[in-house]
């Protein structure tokens, strides 16, 4: 840093951003700055660009407009410091491999072209499934894991990534209460390490409890900041329409 | 003459084998036909400009003609008026069609006609030798086949992560950058280039046969991506020798029964691989028919274990009565507890054995 008085970049920094489908807009002028540490949950319907949001952010889909800045530089730049877990169902689990080599993917970013993943990438592969309460599960072909076992092999891919920025598409989906709170409390403790987790959630019951922040979205950003701040009838009626009253109860 | 043919066959199986394993994981089977076919278009147009079989800008053709496919037909996909499935149909039989009236018209004197395109000409391909300054080498498709195998098991070696990944994940290969739009169109031309060197041997719809039969069944056989490569390579060239011995003998097609064999071997994995197979499917299906059956009996029993009504619920026609079960099932169900020494009988009365009791109480504590 030349200047020494300006704080450390934001881990994500995205200014009108406007991505459609055939100019049919699926997300219009968002705006979002998350700070560094910070455990967020991206709320909304269905069809409000929740998905689309982490991808434009990523760099997977094309975007009509808006710049987005990870640590103060395009993504492109930065993909060590981010991981991603994508949604479950966007892989086929028939495919031929075991759930170490699916975590030990995690480090390929790292390894850039050409390396091959060797015995320090395992370990390390190992470790993460450890940690997520899957050690045992190591050598087992991927289709014969249940939905919250896949779902924690991708959690343990993300850990291995080792990034500072974590884009997480619906990573309770199919996933029972017991999984679900092992799987915050590792997302609660990223935070707490000071890494900055984004999170497409779908309970709002569970968001105050679980998240520090929240993004209220419905193509247009409806509201950004803490849970408290967010949730108010207004907003969600504003992001939900008719049905934020039954929501609401 | 049998040898060269047999080697011929084999090259050409393990060469096609390798696109193949990630043609049948991508679920892109058929974009094989439809390249195998297409390419035919840039060969005649090759042809025409160079007036050479063994010119490598036959190869260069065809390359371009395989990514003209998949642009074509994805573009169709993107005007949204077409699915999938309709947008491949619509542009292999035009470029192929055009290939076949190419041909026909213009090329009537030369190698090149039809039915050798659809089904190849692998008996005469020993005929034609590669000879360097008056050393003959062997037969030139037996080198110019192998140069195409060492560059796939070559590409499959140095890609094989990020094939692997762009596979399995996309969005994480894209995330992490490793461009999973610039493997597929990668992995299309490795396909197009394949299938022109195996169009001499195998022809158009053969080719298809030995890329995606070897491979499919391999994919029953295994559960590590490195294996199911090798198996497939395995299993390819196996059914080309053997196709090629058997058609020697029954004087058929050669070409044909290479095909033949490779769905053998699939019908055989289909029916038989020990994991995946129908058969170990429905017996490991039967099996827990019965042991659920078995499982229900011992909860009842123990349910009822010394209380009252027990002399009446353990009665083996309480089976009948109120479990509902017919005389024959009951029997059998009553048979495989004994067996497995989960249950007694004493008379008319079904007791539990220490064995039955503890698998019960396990089975409870987990639900």
């Amino acid at each position: 840093m030349t200047n020494p008085s300006s704080s450390s970049p934001l881990p994500l920094d995205v200014t009108d951003l406007t991505v459609a489908y055939h100019e049919k807009p699926v997300l219009w002028d968002v705006d979002c700055v998350v700070p560094e540490g910070t455990l967020l949950a991206i709320v909304g319907p269905n069809g409000a660009g929740k998905s689309t949001f982490i991808k434009a952010s990523l760099g997977l889909i094309p975007t009509a407009a808006g710049r987005i800045k990870i640590f103060g530089k395009p993504y492109a730049s930065q993909r060590k410091r981010v991981g991603y877990v994508p949604q479950r169902e966007s892989v086929d689990w028939d495919f031929p491999t075991h759930a170490l080599d699916v975590v030990t993917m995690g480090r390929y970013g790292h390894l850039g072209w050409f390396m091959r993943p060797g015995k320090t990438e395992r370990e390390m592969a190992m470790d993460a499934l450890e940690k997520v309460g899957m050690a045992e599960f190591a050598q087992r072909q991927i289709s014969q894991l249940s939905g919250g076992q896949q779902q924690r092999v991708f959690l343990a891919r993300a850990l291995v990534q080792d990034a500072d920025l974590y884009f997480m598409d619906e990573p309770f989906s199919g996933v029972d209460a017991a999984t679900e709170r092992s799987i915050i409390q590792l997302l609660q403790e990223l935070r707490f390490k000071g890494k900055t987790v984004i999170v497409v959630h779908h309970d709002l019951q569970t968001l105050k409890e679980y998240f520090d922040w929240c993004m209220l979205l419905n193509v247009r950003r409806i509201a950004l900041g803490p849970v408290d701040e967010v949730l108010t009838k207004e907003n969600l009626h504003r992001a939900y329409g008719g049905r934020a009253a039954f929501l609401r109860s | 003459m049998i040898f060269d043919i047999i080697l011929i066959a084999c090259i050409v199986a393990a060469a096609c084998s390798m696109p193949g394993v990630f043609l049948v994981l991508r679920r892109l089977s058929l974009q094989s036909d439809a390249i195998s076919h297409s390419v035919l278009f840039g060969i005649v147009i090759s042809f025409f400009l160079v007036k050479n079989f063994h010119s490598p800008l036959l190869m260069i053709g065809a390359a371009a003609t395989g990514v003209l496919t998949v642009m074509l037909s994805e573009l169709l996909l993107k005007t949204k008026l077409v699915k999938e499935d309709a947008s491949i149909g619509l542009v292999f039989p035009a470029l192929f069609s055009i290939g076949v009236i190419l041909i026909s018209k213009y090329a009537g004197d030369i190698h090149l006609d039809v039915d050798a395109v659809l089904t190849g000409e692998i008996a005469l391909a020993p005929f034609d030798r590669f000879v360097v300054g008056g050393v003959d080498l062997g037969p030139r498709s037996a080198w110019s086949m192998g140069l195409i195998a060492l560059i796939n098991l070559l590409l499959l070696l140095g890609f094989f992560k990020e094939l692997k990944l762009s596979t399995f994940d996309a969005g994480l290969a894209a995330s992490l950058g490793f461009r999973p739009h610039l493997l597929h169109y990668g992995l299309m031309i490795m396909v197009s280039i394949t299938a022109v060197g195996a169009f001499d041997s195998v022809g158009s719809i053969l080719v298809v046969a030995l890329m995606i039969a070897p491979a499919a069944t391999a994919y029953l056989l295994t559960d590590s991506l490195a294996l199911m490569i090798l198996l497939s390579m395995g299993i390819g060239i196996t059914s080309a020798a053997v196709g090629v011995l058997l058609a020697f003998s029954l004087d058929t097609s050669i070409s044909g029964t290479m095909a033949v064999v490779c769905g053998m071997f699939f019908a055989i994995a289909l029916f038989f691989s020990p994991r995946y197979g129908m058969i170990s499917k429905w017996l490991i299906a039967r099996d827990r028919k019965w042991i659920f059956a078995c499982y229900t009996l011992c909860v009842h029993l123990l349910h009822h274990e010394g209380t009252p009504e027990e002399e009446e619920e353990s009665h083996v026609r309480h089976l009948q009565d109120d479990l509902k079960w017919e005389p024959k099932y009951a029997q059998k169900v009553v048979a495989s507890g004994i067996r497995n020494g989960l249950l007694l009988k004493t008379g008319n009365h079904l007791h539990l054995t220490p064995l039955g009791k503890e698998t019960v109480r396990s089975l409870m504590n987990r639900g």
